[in-house]
């Protein structure tokens, strides 16, 4: 059964090779440079229709710079992002503002991407204005709609962000992104500047709007609750590098990388009955600006070996579509 | 056995334009020997203030209008401001959310230990320093010699974390506050500083008050549970009570409304959420202070605040809805 669906799998909507975003470290009084960050290093990934791809790891592995590359708001090294159905197969540099249409993003922190001096019905209209999308009265009737599909009130319009709470600043958020009725909306830390109870309502909003509207998700987060709620596909990220993948299932029950077993083991239990030994031992972290030679986990990896350390493991498929780039799983 | 820290009836109130507006309203409570406490809450219903109030720490904007703050038996809020001093640091100490904030820039990590060390200890330059080594030993600083002549901003996140937990366990206190300690960290680094505070609880046998917004630090951590909206208590009682059997509707609230882990269903679960959101402080209902977001409030909880009293043995919450027990 699973073989036969494999078969008729359609072409994922959005599918990401080889994506990579170096930074120059510049120094010294003519600022040449002496370095480089590969903040992102050769990530592949793609996002069927209506999925969702949470992309996991800890601060500082290139989560968030993934997600600005995808919409053009870094500058690209190298890779290829292709669109299903679409002109926009690009091999890029520069991403076209026509692919932008279709991909939209909301960012973590409500409060610094929002215009402080824009009315709300602005904010949202703005990518309309941008993209010059029909009339001022359709434009306007459309900002109506969004600002009830994502749950605010009509006379909220005429207020500022700062007269809005964290979760209804994230409404505007969403509701900006799908202004351009996207295929697929970048969710980078959507709610992690948020309380719990605030939380849960975005989730719901963003669970939802997915089933009516058919949206693809790329989830960034290093709260692997929130990843393993909302997921259906999981990657999990390390200094640049997608170290395994695979259905949320198969990375939550049975992870095969080790640093993927170490952040869930990492993550507290919501069981007092059953709590975590947590080891007070430190390991040393390394950073995208230090990278370790060969597996860039062998330094904290208790299963490294010499192999580890000199060469680099690729991505392999085992079983059931689950990918991981380990010399020993 | 007499409690490490009794706190009862703590008011804390903020001076506002409009006057003055309470914070954090009967406030009580104690922790003994050995014990962490978590109280637990979102942004801004009164948590870290109640962690500010303790070491004395409150703004300028704002002051404790009333109530008894008890270290060992002799009342902290009483006391003048040099004996408040000599108890600060060496009987009751804190560690702050942000290391990069709290820690001073311009000292290092050496000088900033030895420094406690001497205002309490009586010790000479030299002798500090080496118990600040000591102590960064104590927390498993990698390299502590070197990590003590350096300073805050060379140290990573973690490391920063554990220069602070130093720092605060420098004079061997008694009691530790510590809001929001991992917070700012990273997952597997959190794990290790929630490790390494829970191995020097058990050695030096400090009480511990910890202040979070995360239920899974306290369903790691704690032994009593304290959960506040705005200002209040509603709910107190053992961390296995709390996740066993929640009384206020709050609490249940915010069990339901947090991701679990282990819930691998094939397509999300609707997570039950809390509608509406946190009342503003200065503008509170005389009702109970969550009947607007309470899915059982009835015309009583508007009118009426209901009291917080014992429901159960060892289970109090502030809750008309149980009051039959």
């Amino acid at each position: 059964m699973r073989d036969t669906a494999e078969f008729i799998a359609p072409a994922p909507l959005l599918s990401v090779e080889n994506l990579k975003v170096h930074f120059a470290i510049r120094a010294g009084v003519f600022q040449r440079q002496v370095g480089e960050v590969k903040a992102v290093d050769g990530v592949s990934f793609s996002i069927g229709a209506s999925e969702t791809l949470g992309l996991v790891g800890e601060s500082g592995c290139g989560k968030s710079t993934t997600g600005l590359a995808l919409m053009g708001l870094v500058r690209v090294t190298d890779g290829r992002i292709a669109m299903k159905g679409a002109l926009d197969v690009t091999s890029m540099r520069n991403v076209p503002r026509s692919h932008r249409r279709r991909m939209q993003i909301i960012f973590q922190d409500p409060f610094s991407s929002l215009n402080p001096r824009q009315r709300v019905r602005d904010i949202i209209r703005a990518p309309l204005d941008v993209h010059r999308i029909g009339t001022m009265e359709e434009r306007q009737a459309e900002v109506a709609k969004l600002i009830s599909l994502v749950g605010l009130r009509s006379d909220q319009a005429d207020n500022f962000p700062h007269q809005f709470s964290g979760g209804q600043r994230q409404r505007i958020g969403i509701a900006r992104a799908l202004a351009l009725k996207p295929d697929i909306i970048i969710c980078d830390e959507p709610v992690s500047a948020l309380d719990v109870s605030v939380q849960a309502q975005i989730l719901n909003l963003l669970a939802d709007l997915q089933s009516e509207l058919g949206l693809s998700y790329l989830f960034i987060s290093h709260d692997l609750g929130v990843v393993e709620h909302i997921s259906h596909q999981v990657a999990v990220m390390y200094l640049g590098k997608i170290v395994e993948t695979g259905s949320k299932k198969a990375i939550f029950s049975k992870p095969l990388h080790p640093y993927s077993e170490l952040l869930l083991r990492s993550a507290p239990s919501h069981d007092p009955h059953h709590r975590h030994q947590f080891s007070a031992v430190s390991d040393d972290i390394p950073s995208a600006t230090r990278k370790p030679s060969g597996c860039a986990f062998h330094t904290r990896c208790p299963l490294a070996t010499d192999i580890c350390r000199q060469v680099e493991p690729q991505l392999e498929t085992k079983a059931d579509g689950q990918s991981v780039a380990c010399h020993h799983r | 056995m007499e409690p490490a820290l009794a706190v009862s009836n703590l008011n804390v109130e903020i001076l506002g334009e409009n006057g003055a507006f309470p914070v954090v309203s009967e406030m009580s409570f104690s922790v003994n020997p050995g014990q962490t406490i978590c109280i637990v809450g979102e942004s801004g219903c009164g948590k870290s203030m109640t962690a500010l109030s303790l070491l004395r720490l409150l703004p300028e904007s704002a002051r404790v209008a009333s109530g008894s703050i008890k270290i060992h038996g002799e009342e902290f809020l009483a006391m003048d401001q040099r004996k408040m001093e000599d108890f600060r640091g060496d009987k009751i100490a804190m560690i702050f959310q942000e290391p990069l904030t709290a820690l001073n820039p311009v000292l290092t990590i050496g000088e900033q230990i030895s420094e406690s060390v001497r205002q309490h200890r009586n010790a000479g330059k030299r002798e500090a320093f080496a118990r600040a080594v000591k102590c960064l030993e104590l927390v498993q600083m990698p390299d502590p010699e070197r990590r003590a002549r350096q300073y805050p901003h060379e140290l990573s996140g973690g490391m920063r974390q554990r220069a602070m937990i130093a720092l605060a366990l420098a004079c061997e206190p008694k009691i530790i506050i510590a809001d929001e300690p991992t917070t700012a960290l990273d997952v597997t680094v959190q794990a290790q500083i929630l490790g390494l505070i829970s191995d020097l609880q058990k050695r030096l046998g400090m009480a511990q008050i910890l202040i979070t917004h995360d239920l899974g630090v306290v369903a790691e951590t704690a032994d009593r549970v304290i959960v506040m909206y705005a200002g209040r208590r509603v709910e107190e009682c053992s961390v296995y009570e709390l996740f066993d059997n929640p009384l206020h509707p709050y609490t249940v609230g915010l069990m339901g409304a947090v991701p679990h882990r282990g819930e691998a269903a094939a397509s999300p679960r609707r997570l039950a959420d809390i509608p509406g959101t946190v009342p503003a402080l200065w503008d509170l209902s005389k009702g109970c202070a969550f009947a607007p977001r309470c899915p059982g409030a009835s015309s009583r909880c508007f009118e009426e605040r209901p009291p917080f009293t014992e429901k159960k043995p060892g289970h109090f919450a502030a809750c008309w809805e149980h009051d039959h027990a």
